[in-house]
């Protein structure tokens, strides 16, 4: 080799002419054969014009080799990738037929559900377990005197007439409410109690559009050292601000035999934000749940000092909830178990 | 309980509206659930004046110019005899509904355009006077609403009033709360307020006698005080406009003034009273007594009913003449001819008129307020002013009024430390401040150092302790005064229940697996005969399911049944939720139970699979392994074949925990087989009555809820596995768990895992067994195995399995 030796700027000249003619050339073909006929006079192992230019390298300085085989494998990644990306735009046709139409839908998995009333539960335990609060059950077939005695229902009295009880024998009927857990807990467990208290409760109602002889219940209490009915406030308040979204609360006097003083908690209507319409019955308010102090005899009942413990209480149907929520008219859809009902309520 | 805003107003002269006592009442007093316009039908109605007015010849139409307010006087074709140039009267304009549905249309009258209806009382609604257009005297200019001129617009409060407060069921009652949320001084309604005592009063503890009439009681527990008015020479008629206003503003019906007075007792002052007609009543004889056996009295329902000795009656010298506290009798009812009566003021216990309600099945407005307790203290003055009222309104002469019984025991006060009533609010309520709220609704507040001493009033039976007082003090100050800080609390001492925390991984899992989560009812029909004894409900709802399930997965067979109904035939649904069984002993066994049914296609329908498999046995087994899983984390489970439909126990460190069987439906032709698991995850003990500390309620045996012991971590291979795979020929007789056993005892440690991946019946299988293929994982820990320690092992493992089981390799 008689010639001078080639500069580093020729040689990468020579680079980009490469790629200015092979990357056109490339996306031009128009078949696999075309596009196999390119490669060949590019990137061809033996006659290829790259092949020619990787034989220049020889011609340049020690000193720019370094340099220009840099440039040299920069070029040919380049041109590779490109030779790629349309040889997998020429293929599709002979790779299996599904992904030929990629909105064809996936292979889907049964996806199951949970209860709508439970999906209002599981929110109120997480709610009120970032409040200290754990969660206690007990027996749905009770003793009369767990569920009245123990929690100051006076005997003969229409209060009573307020539970339609179903009973199981003398000293046996379905609990009522799943307030006899309150009593268990407290016979249980020292103060410091916060728990929760989930369950299914049982009246002898008639099964129809708004009522159904068993249903859901969730009970919240809490008794320790200086418990107000402030705290009682807050707590709810906060809750309904949590789980309803931001809103206001209203309190207004109630009775249940074990709490006192008692109050009904409403929430501001969902539907028409206070003003009043039908779904409010025209007060703008929406109840949601009673609540009070836990009556002193309650406490005195499960052997509980109630000059030194004081507590509040609250009691609430989590189905009338999910009825709202969900716009579900009657509530019997909740019991039919029918799976085009279910399978509404997936997450 | 109705309450009449304008009734109420009569008691509570206020300067509210409606709504703003309605607000009221709902934040201090009780809650107000129903707001209700009365005449909101003739709300469209003005005053017209009639300024011209000329007969149209031969009719009995006049032609008139009216004047509406608008401006230009109407043209208006009268009917009515009455028309006067002048004079006001109501006036419907064109487009106004009458109450009866009629629509005001402009018409055409003999030649004469009407646009509007001068009208009459009975038009309106409000009388039946046939005489013509209803005159009124009024200031009031033409254009006026005719409600703000006609006293008879009114809003009916329903006001939800509880069990423990029956001194608000009544227009006085509620306005005695009323007057000390509002500050305005609480007064008697004109009607009462000019109504003088009575002169000729006779008193005795047991039996008066005056004007002929003679009252006994036999017994003071059941009636403490009989107080009976007699008015002679009564005339029995319609009420007065402003009674039936009141009646009907209640919603109630007005019958005659008599009665209507004796109702405005009962809803204005919250006293029942009844009048008997004195002629009708045996001896003029009034006997409070139990009933006798086999006695009957026909009420004023005009139904005859059988009586015992647990219901109280008023009787003559010969029968029962009414029901103590519930209702009157028929015979000695009030009529059109009744000239004397017998007025009832009475207290009876609340525990008698209950029990005999019950009895009988009958309540009223009068047994309601019985129930629950009246003001026994005022009895003489409500006498009165019933008498009084009667007199007004129905004239007669009030000649005596005969008081059995004694009055009431002072009520026994309350002791009450104004400190604890902030304590127990959470805001700092002065002692000034407490004795204030408590003075202003009746209690008799006396100061004894740091302490009062509260009497309630005679109408309050609710307040026993001082907590009644705090609340009376919390709703009086208004709870929305109360601050709702959140504050720092100590953590819970109750651990969670472990059937919540198990219950809830299960749930998860079978989620996760694509089932729907129920909450069915737990009621079963009658079980059939042979079958375990169910716990049975001795009210039950209905006579067809008074039994509660002990299985879960005969609740869901129906509840896929009730699916199969609506051609739903892909079925997955699960319940975790409570068995019930009978305990020999009496009593009832609570478990907490999951159960899983799963029918229909395995997978969702796809393009690559049109029809995929419908379920089985081995996804039904799959979901008991899960379940267990779940609830046992760690456990060793088994699933030892049953018999019959069971077709799986499902074992948990040996114990026996539930099955998976096969669910025999009523099911259509198209249906899937139902295969379905249930599982025990606890019991829920209901203990007796325990002492404090001692209750272990949460000790409830089953499912692990707590902190599962750790896996222990197993180093990965770093030397190669050696496969083999082995073709069997089993016998029918031998299962397959059976030849795994063998395949594991016989191959010594470096087993690392066997499977069975193929099962075959058929072509070149002898008959009575079926082939089995097996892949054998070995390994050595520290070492490559060589192939003659593969093949020995082959070897040996053919050898004791064709000798102890007579399974044989493949050859073809
Ligand atoms: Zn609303």
């Amino acid at each position: 080799m008689t010639d001078a030796p080639l500069s580093l700027q020729d040689f990468t000249s020579l680079l980009s002419q490469f790629h200015g003619e092979a990357a056109p050339a490339i996306d031009a073909a128009s078949d696999a054969d075309a596009l196999e006929a390119v490669r060949t006079k590019y990137l061809g192992r033996a006659h290829g014009w790259l092949k020619d230019l990787s034989a220049k390298l020889g011609q340049l300085e020690k000193t720019d080799r370094a340099a220009a085989g840099a440039a040299f494998n920069e070029v040919r990644l380049r041109v590779e990738a490109t030779l790629e990306t349309r040889r997998v735009a020429l293929t599709p046709a002979r790779v299996a037929g599904a992904l030929a139409d990629p909105t064809m839908p996936a292979r889907r998995q049964w996806t199951g559900a949970v209860h709508p009333v439970t999906q209002v539960i599981d929110e109120m335990i997480e709610i009120f377990r970032e409040l200290g609060f754990t969660v206690a059950l007990g027996p749905e077939a009770e003793s009369p005197w767990y569920n009245f005695g123990s929690l100051n229902f006076p005997a003969d009295h229409p209060a009573m007439d307020l539970h339609d009880t179903l009973y199981l024998a003398d000293d046996l009927v379905l609990r009522t409410h799943t307030s006899p857990v309150q009593t268990r807990t407290l016979q249980g467990y020292a103060p410091p109690i916060r728990v929760l208290i989930p369950g299914n409760v049982h009246r002898r109602d008639p099964f129809d559009a708004s009522h159904a002889p068993t249903f859901a219940q969730v009970e919240g209490l809490v008794v320790d050292e200086g418990i107000t009915f402030a705290d009682l406030k807050a707590t709810l308040t906060h809750f309904a601000n949590r789980f309803f979204g931001k809103t206001k609360t209203r309190f207004r006097p109630s009775y249940f035999p074990f709490t006192e003083p008692s109050a009904e908690m409403d929430v501001l209507c969902g539907v028409c934000h206070g003003s009043g319409c039908g779904v409010c019955k025209q007060s703008g308010w929406i109840e949601i749940l009673g609540s009070g102090l836990v009556h002193p005899a309650v406490l005195e009942s499960s052997g509980v000092d109630s000059e030194k413990y004081t507590g509040w209480a609250f009691g609430m149907g989590p189905a009338r909830t999910a009825l709202a929520r969900h716009g579900i008219p009657d509530i019997r859809l909740l019991y039919d178990s029918d799976v085009r009902f279910l399978g509404q309520f997936a997450k | 309980m109705n309450i009449s805003h304008e009734w109420l107003k009569a008691f509570v002269p206020h300067a509210l509206t409606a709504e703003q006592v309605r607000d009221l009442i709902t934040a201090h007093i009780a809650t107000v659930e129903g707001f209700e316009r009365t005449r909101a039908e003739l709300e469209p109605f003005v005053i017209g004046q009639v300024m011209e007015s000329e007969k149209i010849p031969d009719t009995k139409l006049s032609a008139n110019k009216v004047d509406d307010g608008t401006g230009a006087l109407l043209d208006v074709v009268c009917g009515a005899p009455n028309v006067t140039v002048g004079a006001k009267y109501p006036f419907a304009r064109t487009g106004t509904t009458m109450p009866e549905g009629l629509v005001i249309e402009q018409r055409k009258i003999r030649g004469f355009t009407s646009n509007g209806m001068l009208c009459s009382s009975r038009e309106l609604g409000l009388g039946d006077d046939h005489d013509g257009i209803l005159e009124l005297q009024t200031d009031a200019a033409p254009g006026t609403p005719l409600l703000s001129v006609l006293p008879l617009s009114d809003v009916n409060l329903v006001v939800d009033v509880l069990p423990n407060r029956p001194d608000l069921l009544s227009h006085q009652g509620v306005a005695r709360d009323l007057a000390a949320v509002t500050g305005v001084a609480m007064q008697l309604p004109p009607e009462l307020s000019s109504i003088q005592p009575i002169a000729n009063v006779m008193r005795d503890e047991r039996e008066v006698a005056a004007g002929g009439v003679n009252i006994r009681i036999t017994d003071a527990a059941d009636c403490p005080r009989y107080i009976g008015v007699i008015i002679k020479g009564l005339t029995v008629g319609p009420s007065p406009e402003w009674l039936r206003n009141r009646i009907e503003a209640i919603g109630s019906r007005s019958i005659s003034n008599v009665v209507d007075a004796t109702n405005y007792v009962l809803h204005g002052l919250g006293q029942p009273v009844h009048a008997f007609d004195l002629k009708k009543v045996g001896g003029s004889q009034i006997v409070v007594r139990r009933a006798k056996p086999g006695e009957s009295l026909t009420t004023l329902d005009g139904v005859e009913r059988k009586l015992d000795p647990t219901v109280l009656v008023i009787a003559d010298t010969a029968r029962p003449t009414a029901l103590a506290g519930i209702m009157g009798g028929q015979a000695s009812e009030v009529t059109d001819a009744t000239t004397d009566v017998l007025l009832e003021v009475a207290s009876f216990a609340p525990k008698v008129v209950r029990l005999g309600r019950q009895k009988l099945g009958l309540s009223s407005d009068a047994s309601y307020r019985y129930e629950r307790g009246i003001d026994d203290a005022a009895l003489p003055r409500i006498a009165e002013l019933a008498a009084g009222l009667i007199a007004a309104v129905a004239g007669g002469k009030v000649e005596a009024m005969l008081v059995a019984g004694a009055a009431p025991a002072a009520r026994t006060a309350v002791t009450l430390r104004p400190a604890r009533v902030s304590k127990l609010l959470g805001d700092t309520v002065s002692a000034d401040e407490v004795s204030k709220l408590l003075t202003s609704i009746g209690f008799a507040v006396a100061a004894d150092g740091d302490t009062f001493s509260v009497t309630p009033p005679s109408f309050r039976h609710d307040v026993l302790r001082d907590v009644d007082l705090v609340e009376e003090v919390a709703r009086l100050r208004g709870y929305d005064r109360l601050p709702d800080r959140l504050t720092a609390s100590r953590p819970s001492n109750v651990p969670d229940h472990p059937m919540h925390v198990v219950g809830r991984r299960v749930r998860d899992a079978l989620v996760a697996g694509g089932l729907y989560e129920t909450r069915p009812l737990p009621y079963a029909k009658e079980p059939p005969a042979g079958a375990a004894p169910l716990v049975r409900v001795r009210n039950p709802i209905g006579d067809d399911e008074p039994y509660l399930r002990e299985s879960l997965l005969n609740t869901l067979a129906g509840r896929a049944e009730h699916n199969l109904s609506r051609m739903q035939g892909d079925v997955r649904i699960f319940e975790i939720g409570t068995s019930f069984t009978p305990k020999a002993g009496g009593g009832v066994k609570e478990e907490i139970h999951v159960g899983a049914l799963v029918m229909g296609a395995r997978r969702p329908r796809h393009f690559t699979e049109p029809e995929p498999p419908a379920m089985d046995a081995w996804d039904a087994k799959a979901i008991a392994e899960a379940i267990a899983l779940a609830a046992w984390p760690g456990a060793r489970v088994d699933l030892v074949p049953g018999e019959g439909d069971v077709t799986w126990n499902v074992m948990v460190q040996g114990t026996s925990r539930g099955i998976v069987r096969n669910v025999q439906l009523d099911a259509p032709v198209w249906a899937s087989p139902a295969f379905g698991v249930e599982i025990a995850l606890g019991k829920m003990p209901a203990n007796p009555i325990a002492a404090q500390g001692t209750h272990d309620y949460a000790k409830g045996e089953g499912a692990a809820a707590g902190a599962r012991a750790a896996v222990r971590y197993e180093p990965l291979p770093i030397t190669p596995a050696a496969e083999f795979d082995l073709a069997l020929i089993v016998p029918d007789a031998v299962p397959a768990a059976e030849v795994e056993r063998l395949i594991r005892v016989t191959s010594g440690d470096l087993l690392e895992a066997v499977s069975v991946f193929d099962e075959y019946r058929g072509e070149g299988i002898p008959a009575g067994t079926r082939s089995l293929a097996w892949r054998l994982t070995f390994r050595h820990p520290e070492r490559t195995l060589r192939d003659k320690e593969i093949e020995g092992r082959r070897s040996a493992l053919l050898k004791t399995l064709q000798k102890e089981i007579g399974v044989v390799v493949r050859t073809n």
